[in-house]
C-alpha cells in the first residue's frame, strides 16, 4: 500500500508496520487528504499490534494535512488495541510543535527523536 | 466602514525591509494553481533569510534561522491558501501578500476579497477563535472534524497562533465605501451642477449593482523573532 506523488509519498512497509512519509504535503484541504486517510485506516483495520510512522523526511504539513493525521490518532486512541509511535526529527521545526498536539489527543502515543 | 478584531496596526507597516507579492485575479481552476501558495511561502521564507542579520558568534544561529524560515514558510502558506480558497473570484481586486521585516520581529499581511454573504460567518469564527483557549479549540477542531466528516477543521489560524506564538488581527473594508465616501453628498455639496450631478450618482449605484458589496479582509501576522 502505497501513495506516490511529485512531491510526497507515504509507503506502508507492512513487514516493520511502518508507514514512510517523505516530501512535501500541502494539499488542497481535508478532502485531499481522504487517500492518504483511507490509506492509513486500512492499515488500522488489519489491526497490527504496533504501527510506526516514520514522519523524519516530511519537510512540510499544511494544516490540512496536520487534521488529517491528528483524526487519525484520535481514530486509534479510540480503538485501544494499536500502539503508535511516531518517528520525527528535531530538524525539522513543525514536528515538535505538533508533538504536543498529537499527545494530547492520544495520551499512549510514544515517540522517538532524532 | 472599517472594522478592526485582535491585534491590527497599519501603522506597523513602516519597516525596514519588506517585499509584497500581487496576485492577479485567475480565471486558471485553483486546483490547477494551488502549488503556487506553496512555491510563493517558500521564496518569501528564502527571501526573508538574506536580509535577516544574526550574531555571527551564536552557535544556536543555525538552528535559528532554520527555525524562522519554517515558520514564514507554514504562516505564508496557511495564509495564502486560505486567501485563495475563500477569495471572491468575482472582485476585481487582486490578492496580495506583503513581509515586513524589524529588528526584533516581521509581520505578514495578506488581502483578499470575500462577499458580504461570508462576512458574518467570518467574524463569528474569529470571535471564537480570539475567545477560545487554543488547546481547547483545537481538541474541539479535530473531535468534530473525526465525528462528522467535516472537511474544513479550520485549524489554520488556530496553529498560528498556538503554536508559532503569533498576534492576529483582522481588517474588513466595505468596496464602495472604501472607493467613493459619501459620494452623493459630496456632489450636493461641491458641485450643484444637478446634471453631473443625476449622472454621477447614476454611475455609482450602477457600479454597485455590478459589484455587489465585496468587502477586503486583512489579515495581519506579527511574531517576535
Amino acid at each position: 500500500m502505497k501513495i506516490i506523488d511529485k512531491e510526497y509519498s507515504v509507503i506502508y512497509d507492512q513487514a516493520t508496520n511502518t508507514v514512510y512519509w517523505s516530501g512535501i504535503m500541502r494539499l488542497n484541504g481535508g478532502q485531499a487528504y481522504e487517500p492518504i486517510l483511507q490509506l492509513l485506516n486500512k492499515i488500522a483495520a488489519l489491526e497490527p499490534a504496533k504501527i510506526t510512522m516514520n514522519l523524519r523526511d516530511l519537510k512540510a504539513l499544511n494544516s490540512s494535512g496536520i487534521s488529517m493525521l491528528g483524526r487519525f490518532i484520535f481514530s486509534i486512541d479510540r480503538k485501544k488495541n494499536i500502539q503508535l509511535l511516531l518517528l520525527g526529527a528535531k530538524a525539522v521545526p513543525w514536528q515538535q510543535k505538533w508533538a504536543k498536539n498529537f499527545q494530547r489527543l492520544m495520551p499512549a502515543l510514544q515517540f522517538e527523536w532524532v | 466602514m472599517v472594522k478592526i478584531f485582535g491585534e491590527f496596526n497599519d501603522k506597523e507597516l513602516k519597516s525596514r525591509e519588506f517585499i509584497k507579492l500581487i496576485f492577479s485575479p485567475s480565471s486558471v481552476p485553483l486546483q490547477q494553481r494551488w502549488r503556487n501558495n506553496s512555491l510563493s511561502a517558500d521564496f518569501l521564507a528564502d527571501y526573508l533569510m538574506t536580509l535577516f542579520h544574526q550574531d555571527e558568534n551564536d552557535p544556536k544561529r543555525l538552528e535559528k534561522q532554520i527555525e524562522i524560515k519554517d515558520t514564514i514558510s507554514y504562516i505564508a502558506n496557511e495564509l495564502l491558501e486560505n486567501a485563495m480558497k475563500f477569495n471572491d473570484d468575482s472582485s476585481p481586486y487582486p490578492i496580495s501578500i506583503q513581509l515586513h521585516l524589524y529588528d526584533d520581529r516581521l509581520s505578514l499581511c495578506i488581502s483578499n476579497s470575500i462577499p458580504a454573504a461570508k462576512v458574518a460567518q467570518f467574524q463569528s469564527f474569529i470571535n471564537k477563535l480570539l475567545s477560545t483557549e487554543p488547546q481547547d479549540f483545537y481538541i474541539q477542531q479535530i473531535e468534530t472534524a473525526e465525528k462528522d466528516g467535516s472537511i474544513s477543521s479550520g485549524l489554520g489560524l488556530l496553529t498560528i497562533i498556538d503554536d508559532y506564538g503569533a498576534k492576529l488581527g483582522w481588517k474588513f473594508e466595505n468596496l464602495q465605501l472604501l472607493n467613493e465616501p459619501n459620494y452623493p453628498l459630496y456632489y450636493i455639496k461641491n458641485q450643484m451642477k444637478w446634471l453631473n450631478f443625476w449622472f454621477r450618482v447614476r454611475k455609482w449605484f450602477v457600479a454597485r449593482s455590478k459589484n455587489p458589496n465585496i468587502t477586503i479582509v486583512t489579515t495581519m501576522v506579527q511574531l517576535a523573532i
